[in-house]
């Protein structure tokens, strides 16, 4: 029980007994067992088959915890930005003939959770689930998510026992950051359970630290200490891990001061201060991950076709106060990288919240108090990741108010806005807008910036929305795709990402820094700078 | 009466197959399907469209619609679109988990109501009017989300004594630890066809002790108690009538009171089905919905006409 939950008990004095009586078996007994249970935002358990739904909080909570893919996070740091590590594979490299040409050095002695071998007849097995429509074990489902994640898989063979070569489309220098998102599970399992992947979820099998051990639809996911993983050092130390979906902030909020739960995901940021005041953790990460109005530059007629005014509105955004506002659950963004970060750059305009500059922009623009910009933005209520957008949006509308745009709002829920992201900016699905505030899923790697904003990324046909196209940051992006350099990769990304923040096809508001509340019974947990966390270092201490 | 009953039952036909047309047609107006919710916006055209005819959303919408009947009609409820499990096995597990706060709410909502509104009505203008008409009236004005999510904050956040959420495991509560998870959703949901019942009731018995013939059966000696049973005997039809519909509400899932006690019931289940464009669990749910709904207003009606032969005409 929490050391909150210990304070008011003691608070409430006669109140306690009654209350320990009542609560018996909500709470975590104080045993050697070792439960850490947590409250997710997501609507519903992500599907368990290795392809998990519910966008990258399936992939932290069910994916990265059941499977492993040829190449992991490492999120054993708190102190720098999370990068990439061997996973099922040891070891990668480029042909040196064909930069097209990746060649992957399996490891040995894994074995999936059902005991069978993780070796390349498993790799290409899994490989063929995603990528060949005319596999047994094709999944359109799963076969979906990967393509999305990793368009660029052409083919790929057996070279040895553990050897596997994967061909990409065109030469990229990122596709190891790309292939973290393509898990590997068990093919004898599923020939097992009947070639069906829905009873594959009902009885899944990976090579991952934990294994599923009890699925209640809709309500929980309970996850097991694998004993055997492969990797001595992240054998989980809790017995169980129990995940429940939660997705009303106030629900998730009462179960963890109630003691249903000891760990929320995404607390009401006006709860954070008492929370702290109870005697709870709050964790943050800081990492790129960004919070925006995306702009609508396929509309040709739309003012936002003038940099200066793109510019302008940059300018006129009071980061620091919103980030006051959300008690600190999130911190300014001034590009999708953050200033100090090798990838940010060297860009001119530093967007501090200048006013008077926006309207010094607007005015070499021809626009001013007589001349007013009126913009229309696409927000939710709420949604995965949106953070609290109303109270979010209502400021930033009272904030550029005083520069000279006069915003409205078009509120839509979730499943409209995925379904307008989809689509082109002056499609139907759209309404019109003039911007779109969807907060964007982590960007830590250079592939996440070609992903968004790459001119042969343009919607419906990629994640590029604002249609944004230009030619400097195009070619930086083509050279650093070929290139077999780090440094040089970093380098490119870089003055990329500075022609990124100069042209400003987004307005960049905040990053949200993924705050967590805990009990302080729950230990050695590392708040990795990345939108995915290690479950494993976890423990429960009385 | 058992002509009566055939003709309602009768009368369910078309309003069942209207009701599942009507859904159909109307989800088709949300933007977008399943496809668009289901995969990352970058997935490839060509596994999207794979996906649409996996699902049938490439054929015309009247076929999709006969396609879906014919199923529906041999007891198919086809399999989700999302998460690939059978509709019926989610659909089913969620009517039972929210009518296991459904009925206990329409119960206590019910009695209470009755009772409230019979003594409201017996001492009209009084104080004990004033005290239970005000509660019926909170009971119908305060929004119910509100009153559990207050709940919730005093009674599990502050004082720690109920389970702030969600079911306890096991299904049917057989334990005290189980019984603790109904007590708040089943208190919340109840205030409504408390307040309802309360204020029809208090109403009708006002209606009934006005006319003629109760000071008549005063008037042959009748006793209190005697002349409170013919009152009840005339005002039961319309409130059972109403509970017929109140009880279809509540077996419809409160989404909100759901949603704020993370319910894993059908109110939920429409709500998913709903933000995934899930046409299989949606058009199931809401066709089985209308149907439990037609069902109990038939009994009700067959209850009426039982108690008061005029209704058979």
């Amino acid at each position: 029980m929490g050391k909150g939950i210990s304070l008011r008990v003691r608070k409430f004095g006669i109140l306690s007994s009654t209350a320990m009586f009542f609560s018996a078996g909500l709470a975590l007994p104080a045993t050697a067992e070792q439960v850490l249970r947590i409250a997710m935002t997501a609507s519903d358990i992500p599907i368990t088959t290795g392809a998990p739904d519910n966008g990258y909080e399936g992939l932290r909570s069910t994916g990265y915890t059941i499977y492993d893919g040829l190449v992991s996070w490492d999120l054993s740091r708190a102190d720098e930005l999370a990068d990439i590590r061997p996973g099922l594979a040891t070891s990668w490299r480029q042909d040196e003939d064909d930069a097209t040409r990746w060649i992957f050095e399996l490891r040995e002695g894994v074995q999936f959770h059902d005991g069978s071998t993780f070796d390349a007849d498993a790799a290409i097995w899994n490989l063929e689930r995603y990528y060949d429509p005319d596999s047994p074990q094709y999944e359109d489902q799963g076969a979906a998510q990967a393509q999305a994640r990793v368009p660029l898989v052409d083919s790929f063979e057996k070279i040895d026992d553990m050897t596997i070569a994967i061909n990409t489309t065109r030469p990229a220098s990122y596709f190891p950051y790309m292939l973290t998102y393509v898990l590997f599970s068990s093919p004898a399992r599923f020939e097992e359970v009947g070639g069906s992947w829905s009873a594959f979820a009902e009885n899944p099998s990976g090579t991952g630290p934990f294994r599923l051990t009890d699925f209640q639809t809709r309500q929980s996911v309970e996850l097991s200490r694998n004993e055997d993983y492969w990797d001595p050092e992240r054998v989980p130390k809790l017995d169980r891990l129990i995940l429940y979906p939660m997705p009303e902030s106030t629900t998730r909020l009462a179960a963890l001061r109630s003691g249903q739960v000891d760990w929320i995901e995404v607390p009401p940021p006006d709860a954070v201060p008492s929370l702290e005041g109870l005697g709870f953790q709050i964790t943050t990460s800081s990492y790129p991950h960004v919070w925006p109005w995306a702009l609508n530059l396929q509309d040709q007629d739309s003012p936002f076709q003038d940099v200066r005014v793109r510019q302008a509105i940059n300018y006129c955004i009071d980061r620091e106060g919103l980030s006051s506002l959300l008690n600190n659950v999130a911190e300014p963004s001034y590009g999708i990288f953050k200033p100090g970060e090798d990838l940010f750059g060297e860009p001119e305009n530093r967007y501090s919240f200048d006013p008077d500059k926006s309207r010094e922009l607007l005015a070499e623009a021809g626009y001013g108090p007589d001349d007013r910009i009126d913009m229309t933005v696409m927000i939710t209520a709420s949604g995965s990741g949106q953070m609290t957008p109303i109270p979010m949006n209502e400021f930033l509308q009272d904030t550029v108010s005083q520069c000279g745009f006069d915003v409205e709002f078009e509120q839509v829920e979730w499943g409209s806005m995925l379904v307008a992201l989809r689509n082109e900016p002056m499609s139907d699905m759209a309404f019109g807008v003039d911007a779109m505030n969807m907060s964007l899923p982590p960007s830590t790697d250079v592939s996440q910036m070609a992903l968004y904003f790459y001119g042969q990324n343009l919607a419906p046909n990629g994640r590029n929305w604002s249609h944004w196209v230009n030619e400097d940051f195009d070619a930086l992006i083509d050279e650093l795709e070929v290139s077999r350099d780090p440094e040089e990769v970093t380098r490119l990304g870089a003055e990329a990402h500075a022609i990124l923040v100069d042209d400003a096809p987004w307005v960049f508001i905040v990053h949200d820094l993924n705050a967590r509340a805990m009990t302080s019974s729950v230990q050695g947990f590392v708040s990795a700078q990345s939108w995915f966390q290690d479950f494993t270092p976890v423990y429960m201490e009385d | 009466m058992i002509a009566f009953a055939i003709r309602r039952i009768l009368y369910a036909i078309p309003i069942l197959i209207g009701v599942s047309l009507f859904v159909f047609i109307l989800i088709r107006l949300v933007p977008g399907d399943v496809v668009d919710i289901l995969i990352p916006p970058e997935a490839p055209r060509r596994v999207a469209e794979d996906l649409r005819a996996r699902f049938g959303l490439d054929q015309p919408v009247y076929i999709q619609y006969f396609t879906w009947l014919q199923r529906i009609l041999m007891g198919d409820f086809g399999i989700s679109a999302f998460n690939n499990r059978p509709v019926a096995l989610d659909l089913f597990v969620s009517l039972g988990n929210t009518a296991l706060i459904a009925v206990p709410a329409a119960i206590i909502g019910f009695t209470l109501g009755s009772i409230l509104g019979t003594l409201a009505a017996f001492f009209r203008g009084s104080w004990l009017d004033t005290i239970f008409s005000s509660i019926a009236i909170a009971g119908v004005s305060l929004p119910h989300y509100w009153v559990g999510i207050v709940l919730v904050a005093i009674f599990s956040a502050g004082y720690n004594l109920l389970p702030a959420q969600g079911m306890a495991p096991g299904g049917f509560p057989t334990t005290w630890q189980q019984v603790t998870h109904l007590i708040l959703p089943v208190a919340t949901l109840s205030l409504i066809p408390m307040g309802v019942i309360s204020r029809l009731v208090r109403a009708n018995v006002l209606e009934i002790l006005s006319q003629e013939f109760v000071p008549a059966l005063h008037g042959k000696g009748l006793l209190n108690r005697g002349v409170l049973v013919h009152i009840i005997h005339n005002a039961a039809p319309p409130a059972l009538a109403l509970m017929g519909l109140q009880l279809g509400y509540l077996l419809g899932g409160s989404i909100l009171v759901e949603a704020v006690f993370n319910w894993p019931g059908s109110g939920t289940l429409m709500q998913l089905a709903i933000f995934r464009r899930d046409i299989p669990v949606l058009s199931a749910t809401i066709l089985v919905l209308a149907a439990i709904f037609v069902l109990l207003n038939i009994l009700v009606d067959i209850m009426q006409a039982y108690i008061d032969p005029r209704m058979r005409r």
